[in-house]
């Protein structure tokens, strides 16, 4: 049984590492097909630091400066990150920066981990917390930095590569699909975005898709809650 | 886009992001206190939305009066669908379904 808080953390932290150096490496690889500088990927690792908002963001980045757009996706694509903050909420109970950087780091996978993590008594529970969030955060710059290098060095164009965002989001959207008890919102979803793409156009149909499905789940609880 | 608006694109959406992260904790942290039930339940119906939102995303761009009419895109989509359902590892899913696209533009 391993004594140290670190020590417990990165045993708990390993299948993220593998998880996130190869992602990461993907992503980091992807941006690099899109032409970007080799510092995109591990800036917008550490920064935004969320795979799926940083793979959007990154095809918007070749686009028109949208900054609502920008937030409004972002705030939803990452909106599941508010429900793990809650679950969090009586476990993180560190102050200061350290505190901070827990709640800035809780990804889907840091939540994984840290929500079911065993921790052996005379440990520091907080402190392992906070490095299980250190070592995916760094596993997931790492790999973005690898893949843009990788990229750069052998000048790695692959035609076709950018097709693992497409990939990663049908396999969440299975995963999601597989969970839901009604797929009424998955299916409204694909509906409600395939007619926002024909009738605004490129631009704005993401927002209105957004702003459709709001109002659609405001009907339907309305609905509900009458019954 | 400019450098600098690639900057602030880069900067609001890290902003976003720790919104979505830490303002439970701006507005739960009393013990007790829980989220309205309209945003618990809005949070259980959005994420299947937003995730098929986000696949019809990645398909805005195919051209489907092209040469090959979106052929690679919806038949590797359509094998990263059944190689996921087969055996669920997200890493062969992802791997499987890029390498086809890869071919399939090649064949294609």
């Amino acid at each position: 049984m391993p004594r140290s808080a670190s020590a417990v953390a990165f045993r708990a932290s390993i299948p993220v590492m593998f998880g996130y150096l190869i992602l990461g490496l993907g992503y980091g690889l992807y941006m690099h097909n899109l032409d970007f500088a080799w510092w995109y990927p591990p800036l917008m690792a550490a920064t935004i630091y969320g795979g799926s908002v940083e793979f959007v963001i990154a095809t918007m980045l070749t686009q028109h400066f949208n900054p609502l757009t920008v937030l409004m996706i972002t705030f939803v694509v990452g909106f599941r990150q508010f429900f793990y903050s809650i679950s969090m909420l009586n476990r993180y109970e560190g102050h200061g920066l350290a505190h901070f950087f827990q709640i800035y780091t809780l990804s889907d996978e840091t939540f994984a981990v840290n929500y079911t993590v065993h921790v052996p008594t005379g440990v520091d529970r907080q402190r392992v917390y906070t490095l299980i969030s250190l070592f995916d955060y760094c596993y997931w710059i790492i790999g973005a930095l690898s893949g843009s290098l990788l990229g750069t060095a052998f000048a790695l164009k692959i035609a076709g590569l950018e097709f693992v965002m497409t990939a990663l989001f049908i396999v969440l959207c299975l995963d999601q699909f597989k969970r839901e008890s009604s797929h009424l919102s998955t299916v409204s979803g694909l509906i409600i975005t395939i007619l926002c793409l024909l009738v605004v156009g490129k631009t704005y149909f993401l927002l209105a898709t957004l702003v459709l499905l709001v109002i659609e789940f405001a009907i339907v609880n309305h609905q509900k809650e009458r019954r | 886009m400019t450098l600098v608006q690639r900057l602030i694109t880069i900067f609001l959406a890290a902003i976003a992001n720790l919104l979505t992260r830490i303002l439970p904790f701006w507005l739960f942290k009393r013990e007790g206190q829980t989220p309205p039930r309209f945003i618990q339940e809005l949070g259980e119906f959005l994420p299947g939305a937003i995730m098929a939102m986000l696949v019809v995303y990645c398909f805005k761009d195919v051209n489907w009066l092209g040469a090959n009419h979106g052929l690679p895109e919806i038949l590797a989509g359509l094998a990263t669908v059944i190689i996921h359902l087969k055996w669920r590892q997200t890493f062969i899913s992802l791997i499987a379904g890029t390498g086809i696209y890869i071919l399939l533009l090649h064949l294609i």
